[in-house]
């Protein structure tokens, strides 16, 4: 999701980097251009956002609803890696109704995927979703942009999924990574980790090998993940995490919340 | 006869006082004394080892390899700036085969060895002498401060197979004149051979004093440079196969930087290479998330058929 303004500063980063892993990328704005961005019927600002949301899917479901498995949506300051967005959906099924993200607990009975951090569609739910606007069921009811589709969501019985990892680690990141990576003593929930579904935790355990997305990275920040993802590695180092082990299969993921 | 004879020994006198003073001189200047080896000067470049040079060893030799190469970090640290050592030991230090802590001062919150000295020059040369008495079978040396970050497998990868008897001075090449020599700030790595000829040039206090002379002190690392060359070794430049260096005075995210205003095409093919050594100036925070991005963080399905392999350090949780 962008805009006119953000074209040249953030999402130009973006199609040199993680944009060409999608199997196809879609830039949304207000405006058509050479870029290429789609011009959706919408203005620009932060209230317009859902309406853009809204929008964006329509026109997805309009033009290429039989392109897809998974639709993922995610900002102009969203890192992404695309493989293991793969891995972790290679388990699921895109007929569900599902969706997946970094599950928050407020607003939504059910919880809701943070906005910023990405979150991507069965193709399953993006049915579900056109068709509660198409019914009425799902409204313009806020301009929260990713609690509003949450809402939807529930509405539509599509069921919010867990992305951690096999050793219950998140993939999904609304901040840069080393808001969760910088070890603390042992404290109550910092206010970035109040709306969090999942208990959780600071340092290394935060964040798993196989991560999908940080959120709020902008052009310098953008390169270096992509190369520190890509790039530069430390030769013959065996990994310590392998999610496709035996040993890690037998570790069980829990998807019950622990109260705050 | 006698007066022409005694005219001739005056001169030959005067001459030799001449040369004498002239000799005298020339070992208070900061320049070399040319020996053999630099009147052929070549640009030393030291690569790390081509998939196709490894797979001439035979799997038993690549294995043996594997846990033959063992570093011993020197790591120069102060007390005034201690969260970057608490932050070396807890993040890069730990891929060392030993990592050792060399202090000016002694300090009650981290143990180090305490070389009672602020000196620069005189710090680095204790911190060496000791590094040599105490290497037991460590036959690398790697020497940095706590604010660079280092990536010791790819250290050992670069020098895999070069013989630690062989003497040999690796890390970010400058030349400051004649000289030429590696910079601190990026890590320097010296074999064993290398070091033993150190220590050994230590003993004379005229080639390569314990204290810069006061005239014309030079860095340290300079001081080394020179210390080395008396000794036959000579700096070489640590490089990938495609040329790009190994070893960095900039950070990950400065290097970025560089590359985003000279335009490149591709930023980060542009930046630095994917078997990195060494980087400089980030903070504490930084370098943790260094650990992650360098050590975790990576795509899925993305293997690489390395012909060695490099265990994770016991009792770590952030690698």
């Amino acid at each position: 999701m962008t805009g006119p303004k953000n074209l040249e500063s953030r999402t130009k980063h973006i199609r040199a980097t993680w944009a060409s892993r999608c199997n196809k990328i879609l830039y949304m704005s207000s405006v058509e251009t050479e870029f290429p961005t789609v011009g959706l019927n919408v203005t620009e600002g932060r209230d317009q956002l859902y309406w853009k949301t809204i929008r964006a899917f329509q026109y997805i479901y309009q033009h290429h609803r039989n392109d897809y498995d998974w639709v993922l949506k995610a900002d102009d300051d969203t890192f992404v890696v695309i493989e293991n967005l793969h891995y972790t959906l290679s388990k699921q099924d895109p007929e569900k109704p599902v969706y997946f993200g970094r599950r928050f607990r407020p607003f939504v009975h059910q919880g809701y995927m943070s906005g910023g951090a990405g979150y991507v569609l069965s193709k399953e739910a993006v049915r579900r979703f056109i068709e509660g606007f198409d019914m009425a069921k799902c409204t313009h009811f806020s301009i929260i942009e990713d609690m509003a589709l949450g809402k939807c969501m529930e509405t539509m019985g599509v069921e919010p999924g867990d992305s951690r990892d096999v050793k219950g680690r998140q993939t999904f990141h609304p901040y840069p990574p080393d808001k969760y990576l910088i070890k603390k003593p042992p404290r109550k929930r910092p206010w970035f980790l109040l709306y969090d579904y999942y208990k959780p935790r600071e340092g290394p355990e935060c964040c798993s090998d196989h991560t999908v997305s940080f959120h709020y990275i902008y052009n310098v920040q953008m390169y270096m993940l992509e190369y520190l993802t890509y790039n530069l590695r430390p030769y013959g180092y065996q990994y310590r995490y392998n999610p496709d082990s035996a040993e890690t299969e037998s570790e069980s993921n829990t998807t019950t919340p622990v109260s705050a | 006869m006698l007066s022409e004879g005694s005219s001739f020994m005056k001169g030959m006198a005067l001459g030799g006082i001449f040369c004498l003073l002239l000799s005298l001189l020339g070992s208070f200047t900061p320049g070399m004394q040319s020996s053999p080896e630099d009147q052929h000067h070549h640009h030393h470049h030291i690569k790390a080892p081509t998939n196709d040079e490894l797979q001439s060893l035979s799997e038993p030799q690549m294995l043996e390899l594997s846990q033959k190469v063992r570093v011993y970090c020197v790591i120069m640290v102060q007390p005034k700036v201690l969260v970057y050592w608490a932050t070396a030991k807890d993040t890069w230090g730990k891929h060392c085969d030993q990592a050792v802590f060399y202090s000016s001062e002694s300090a009650k919150a981290l143990e180090a060895v305490d070389l009672n000295e602020q000196d620069e020059w005189a710090k680095l040369h204790k911190a060496l002498k000791h590094a040599y008495d105490n290497s037991g079978d460590l036959r690398w040396f790697f020497v940095a401060r706590p604010t660079t970050f280092a990536i010791i497998e790819n250290l050992k990868y670069l020098v895999l197979a070069k013989d630690p008897n062989e003497p040999f001075y690796i890390g970010h090449t400058m030349k400051s004149g004649e000289l030429e020599y590696v910079e601190y700030e990026s890590g320097i790595v010296l074999s064993y051979e290398a070091l033993r000829r150190l220590v050994n040039v230590f003993k004379d206090g005229e080639k390569c004093p314990e204290r810069g002379r006061s005239l014309w002190k030079l860095s340290e690392e300079k001081q080394l440079a020179m210390c080395l060359k008396y000794t036959g070794v000579f700096a070489e430049n640590g490089e990938d196969t495609q040329g790009k260096g190994l070893f960095n005075s900039k950070s990950v995210g400065s290097l970025i930087e560089d590359g985003m205003s000279k335009n490149s095409l591709d930023v980060v093919e542009g930046c630095c290479s994917d078997l990195a050594i060494t980087f400089s100036g980030m903070s504490p925070n930084q370098m943790q998330v260094m650990m992650f991005g360098v050590y975790r963080l990576r795509p899925y399905g993305h293997n690489f058929h390395d012909s060695l392999i490099f265990l994770p350090p016991e009792g770590s949780d952030n690698d």
